[in-house]
């Protein structure tokens, strides 16, 4: 990190160390940030892959575990690109400590790629550890290594975008638990992690379509088995607009001082 | 937009504050130049924390014009928060972190890099937190998390230095230290501004003080000029069981344990308390004549009794 250091630029200085500190603070506790979803995905690899293997017949020639690890890598790692930020912003904000930030020349547009960063991070090391264990256990290709790397780096980005927002927006622990658990937790499950969507009821299937979850989950399967329930490219243009629409929303919140600066 | 030694360290202009109903600052003006020591007291509620978060660049101003040397806080911000440092008045600290890595990413965020590391080492050092460098903030003391705030609002070097409330809750020997740290900042040529609604603080350290009330400020004047303007002086008696006699009452200004203040606006007044002492049959056990201080001030300005003498001392080193 020492060199790094050396190499920024005095005006990108400021930006780097918020980065950096917000990697440093889910590092400091990477028991909790980054061993426990890895556990937890194993843990549902190991019961829905046992439970279903000789039932479910998604694509052809992909046995279901192989299946489910590409849904099971990208929900874990959106969920932790938005717990990332949200929470380093909400416990910021309660602890007071925010104020260190907000007393310093950081733009708004700097302590977004800031917070940002870290948590695309966050999510990549999460689906990263989830992937190098799974492989010991299943046979899983790649076909389309590009594919898989932009829907990982647009699906963090959008979680972590997200994660800015509700970290801005929430006073309490309470309130960002609700975005967790009311937002995040019901459209990652209804996105089609453990089920492609040509398996639901036509009314279902249409629902899903307005789920930006299934698009990015859907395009990261594409990008494992050349195979998904949509085309990848309009996967990737529906998450992208998603992406710029909630970047649009935050910087709008960080340029105004939304309940940073009253 | 110069930094030249004629820019006012810090100009606020017509400034005013709303939350809402509340209006919190009612159109303030107030120029400090570079070198002062600056004191701003009032009551709590008075609006002096309002003010340093509009410096500070926390809170936006409803009208009104602020800037630090020159730089407008608001379409300069960048430049105004690098000539700024400021110490909050609550404890606020992030738990993830010791004190060394959490002042260099302090100086970080000001785009200093391991150039800086020296000066941090120094500050480090003056504060007496060197012994503590490498513990986690979490598990500091409040006196040492109230240094490590004080470290963190010098880290970049800025010109101009808020305290807001340093010595609220700290114990003497602590206070003491902070006194002779703060001041020796500003013989190094920092500006320094301090909020404080300690009065003899306020007395003992800073050249020029404004009071504010309800928004406003009621007086502004060098302190010297401001303890000048009422030369009036108390009378303490000692009059142990006894009870002052009524004739006094309106001349007293606060009274217990046998102890009476007299508030005198002439010293023949001394003549008249005795008369009445003797003819009330009070015999005085002690007798001591005391100088007006900024409190009289300050109580025949804002004339409330929120002001507090001296800090409790509380806390722990």
């Amino acid at each position: 990190m020492n060199i790094i250091d050396d190499l920024i630029s005095p005006q990108w200085r400021g930006t780097y160390t918020l980065f950096k500190k917000e990697l440093f603070r889910f590092w400091r506790v990477a028991f909790q940030t980054v061993a426990s979803p890895v556990l937890t995905s194993l843990l549902y690899l190991l019961i829905f892959s046992h439970v279903l293997e000789n039932h479910v017949q998604v694509y052809e020639g992909v046995p279901y575990k192989a299946f489910l690890i590409p849904g099971l890598i990208m929900m874990s790692l959106l969920q932790n690109a938005f717990a990332n930020s949200s929470s380093s912003l909400v416990q910021s904000k309660i602890m007071g400590s925010i104020v260190f930030v907000l007393l310093t020349p950081l733009s708004y547009v700097q302590f977004f790629i800031a917070f940002l960063a870290a948590a695309i991070i966050r999510g990549f090391l999460v689906g990263l550890s989830i992937y190098l264990v799974a492989i010991w256990f299943v046979d899983l290709s790649i076909v389309h290594p590009l594919w898989i790397f932009i829907f990982a780096l647009l699906g963090s980005a959008l979680l972590g975008t997200f994660g800015i927002i509700a970290g801005i927006w929430s006073d309490k622990f309470d309130q960002m638990a609700a975005f967790q658990n009311f937002v995040i937790m019901p459209l990652t499950f209804l996105s089609g992690v453990f089920y492609s969507i040509h398996s639901l009821p036509p009314f279902w299937q249409a629902v899903s379509k307005f789920n930006p979850f299934f698009y990015m989950i859907d395009g990261f399967r594409y990008g494992f088995f050349g195979q998904s329930d949509i085309s990848p490219w309009l996967s990737f243009v529906v998450v992208l607009a998603f992406l710029l629409g909630l970047a649009w929303l935050a910087l709008k919140m960080l340029k105004s001082g939304y309940k940073l600066r009253a | 937009m110069t930094d030249n030694k004629s820019t006012p360290a810090v100009k606020i202009e017509k400034v005013h504050k709303r939350f809402g109903e509340l209006h919190a600052l009612k159109g303030i003006d107030l120029t400090i130049q570079q070198g002062e020591f600056f004191g701003l007291l009032g009551p709590n509620g008075a609006g002096k924390s309002t003010l340093i978060n509009i410096l500070a660049g926390l809170l936006k101003p409803t009208y009104g014009q602020v800037s630090i040397m020159g730089h407008d806080v608001i379409n300069a911000y960048q430049a105004a928060r690098m000539s700024l440092g400021v110490v909050p008045q609550e404890l606020v600290f992030d738990p993830f972190f010791n004190v060394r890595e959490m002042l260099r990413f302090q100086a970080g965020y000001f785009g200093r890099g391991r150039e800086n590391d020296a000066w941090v080492d120094e500050v480090i050092e003056n504060l007496g937190l060197t012994d503590k460098a490498h513990t986690n903030m979490r598990k500091l003391s409040g006196g040492m998390k109230r240094r490590a705030l004080i470290a963190q609002a010098l880290v970049h070097k800025p010109p101009v230095i808020v305290l807001d409330e340093p010595t609220a809750g700290v114990d003497v020997e602590l206070r003491q230290m902070l006194w002779a740290f703060i001041k020796k900042l500003n013989n190094d040529g920092h500006t320094i501004i301090l909020t404080t609604h300690y009065l003899e603080e306020a007395e003992a350290l800073c050249e020029r003080v404004a009071m504010m009330k309800q928004g406003e400020i009621v007086a502004l004047d060098t302190t010297a000029n401001l303890l000048s303007k009422l030369p009036g002086k108390n009378l303490r008696l000692t009059l142990g069981q006894a009870n002052l006699p009524s004739t006094l009452l309106p001349m007293l200004k606060n009274g217990e344990n046998g102890i009476f203040t007299l508030a005198l606006t002439e010293l023949n007044q001394i003549e008249y308390a005795l008369s009445e002492l003797r003819k009330a049959n009070v015999t005085v056990q002690d007798m001591q004549l005391i100088e007006a201080d900024l409190e009289d001030v300050f109580m025949s300005l804002v004339g409330e009794n929120s002001i507090q003498h001296s800090a409790p001392e509380v806390g722990e080193l």
